[in-house]
């Protein structure tokens, strides 16, 4: 009798969890209908955002995410892949302890605090320093046009550059370390450099879980929200520049949310997020059915 | 094979070692960066008003952020009354009963898709789920929102911990005559009971720090938590509200509070591991 019941209590909490992301999808539904109704699918492709006239599109939004994403996606990974390679292959492990964890901790800082530090210490940096210098150098390229002001999308980039990264390298340290050892070891006694060990046993081997390892990464860029908010410049213009302030669907909805009046404006912010939510479900699911595979073929847990 | 001088080999090698040395490095140096600047700057507002006053509108001098230390304790500590026992559940049927249905299977897979999920979309999700049919922000629906965050994470880390319980203290207690969730509460759980602690630890260490998922649920508020059915002063929004504000004090306290919040969350991850470690040393 006893164990009936709780058979039942664990079953319908593990429910929960299932009602959960069904709830997610049907609850944003919902409530974005006035806005469905209105733009369709001219939501997704018209960029004017203008509640006085009760005009909303998501393409500046749309534009903003996916620029900040592939700024942080072009530095993380390959910052990522060097990081995981220092972990298993070269550190000392004394100094394997002290990075491993500072790069663990570095998961664990709250996305404000990097939004704090982002708006008052890293973007005067970047406008003093590193959008000058770039501008001087590459200037003739239009990505790098317009006023130095250390607020926008290049910053913003970095910063999620900076938070995805500890994601990424763990499981590219995982990956890493699935390489049977007789493998490398028979490389090395061949005379191989741990470079070459690297790039033609370990990277080949692991191909897969390090793509499977970036789309983990890549799901977490798309829906930060609070550091991207403090530094992107909160503009709905598109701009070709990466100096120029943007703004991305989380960044939009922390922003004007608690602000926004008015049915169509709720409901077009809720569509945004609606998006956003669809978006990052399939890059999970995709990573996660796509690491599942993986381990199963290579008999480990990853 | 081509035959290549070991010279240039052995080069590419030290490159590559020294390449990915200055990578560690700018992870380590990212986070003692952020961790300075945070340091100093939130060292200097931090005095006995910061603890002990609430947030005064604009034009008043001083205030503190007492109200939002207070109301984020209290929403944490809800959400760690709601989250906890249900992820903890799930945990339990993940390892006990569902290792290889497939409802257990699709609890697994959604928990860690979960985990992926955009924290404002948590916050979406409960808006619409609760602040608009009582149409009031509340502290209820803030606490919610964490709650939901910390759910998954509970789950996982906690049926992993289940998991390494060896199979043999199960069966002897059930041959003892031992009912399942007398098993499971009294040997399985006490087996386990570092490894949970860590789960729990390190979920609210995860929540502890969340911003976008109170902006549309507990909002923020100037006062004294005094009632759960209305908007809730807390640290993040405070931060969040008080940076983007052109008030040389308010951004004081917004990086006192950063300092308030970057101490706790780190201390429970660090605290967290030292007790893995130890308890792995035994």
């Amino acid at each position: 009798m006893g164990d009936r019941t709780f058979r039942w209590i664990t079953t319908s909490c593990a429910a929960v969890v299932l009602l959960l992301v069904a709830g997610f999808f049907v609850c944003l539904v919902l409530s974005c209908r006035p806005s469905l109704a209105q733009f369709g699918w001219r939501f997704l492709v018209t960029s004017d955002w203008d509640p006085v006239t009760g005009q909303f599109g998501a393409l500046s939004s749309i534009f903003g995410t996916l620029v900040s994403t592939v700024i942080a996606m072009l530095i993380a990974v390959p910052l990522s892949l060097v990081i995981a390679l220092f972990l298993t292959e070269l550190a000392p492990p004394m100094l394997r302890r002290v990075t491993g964890t500072a790069i663990e901790l570095l998961a664990a800082v709250p996305s404000i605090i990097f939004g704090m530090w982002g708006l008052f210490v890293f973007a005067p940096f970047m406008a003093r320093h590193v959008e000058p210098a770039l501008g001087k150098g590459l200037g003739f390229l239009p990505l790098f046009h317009g006023p130095p002001m250390g607020i926008g999308m290049l910053t913003a980039g970095i910063i999620l550059a900076l938070m995805i990264l500890p994601f990424i390298s763990s499981v590219m340290r995982d990956v890493f370390q699935m390489v049977p050892p007789v493998v490398k070891e028979s490389a090395y006694g061949m005379g191989a450099t741990t470079w070459e060990v690297t790039r033609k046993i370990t990277m080949r081997y692991g191909v897969r879980g390090l793509l499977g390892a970036c789309f983990l990464g890549l799901g977490r860029a798309v829906g930060e929200t609070m550091a991207v908010t403090f530094v992107i410049g909160n503009n709905h213009d598109i701009s070709a520049s990466l100096f120029a302030a943007g703004n991305s669907i989380a960044s939009t909805l922390a922003n004007e949310f608690t602000e926004a009046n008015g049915k169509l404006y709720l409901s077009s912010l809720v569509e945004l997020g609606l998006i956003l939510f669809v978006v990052s479900f399939f890059l999970q699911v995709f990573a996660h059915l796509w690491l599942k595979s993986l381990t199963r073929s290579m008999g480990a847990g990853l | 094979m081509i035959h290549r001088p070991a010279t240039g080999r052995k080069l590419t090698n030290q490159l590559v070692k020294v390449v990915s040395a200055c990578g560690a490095s700018v992870g380590i140096l990212a986070l003692a960066w952020i961790l300075l600047v945070v340091i100093g700057k939130g060292a200097a507002a931090i005095n006995w008003d910061f603890f002990f006053h609430r947030t005064l509108p604009t034009g008043e001098a001083g205030g503190g952020i007492g109200n939002a230390i207070v109301g984020s304790a209290v929403l944490v500590g809800l959400a760690i009354a709601f989250g906890v026992p249900i992820g903890l559940m799930v945990g339990v049927y993940l390892a006990e009963f569902g290792r290889d249905t497939r409802l257990g299977a699709a609890v697994r897979f959604s928990a860690n898709v979960m985990m992926g999920i955009p924290s404002i979309i948590v916050g979406l999700f409960v808006y619409t789920l609760i602040v608009v049919p009582t149409h009031s922000f509340s502290g209820w629906a803030g606490a919610v929102a964490l709650a939901i965050l910390m759910l998954p994470v509970v789950a996982r880390t906690s049926e992993d911990m289940l998991q390494l319980v060896p199979n043999a203290l199960r069966e002897s207690a059930l041959a003892l005559g031992a009912p399942r969730w007398k098993v499971t509460f009294q040997i399985v759980f006490r087996a386990a009971r570092v490894g949970l602690l860590t789960g729990v630890l390190l979920a609210i260490a995860r929540v502890s720090g969340e911003t976008a998922p109170l902006l549309f649920t507990a909002l923020n508020s100037p006062y004294w938590p005094t009632t759960l059915n209305d908007s809730v002063a807390n640290l993040p929004v405070t931060i969040f509200n008080y940076a983007m504000s052109p008030y040389e004090d308010w951004v004081r306290l917004a990086w006192g509070a950063s300092l308030l919040i970057t101490v706790g969350v780190l201390a429970l991850n660090i605290s967290s591991r030292l007790i893995l470690r130890r308890s792995a040393h035994e």
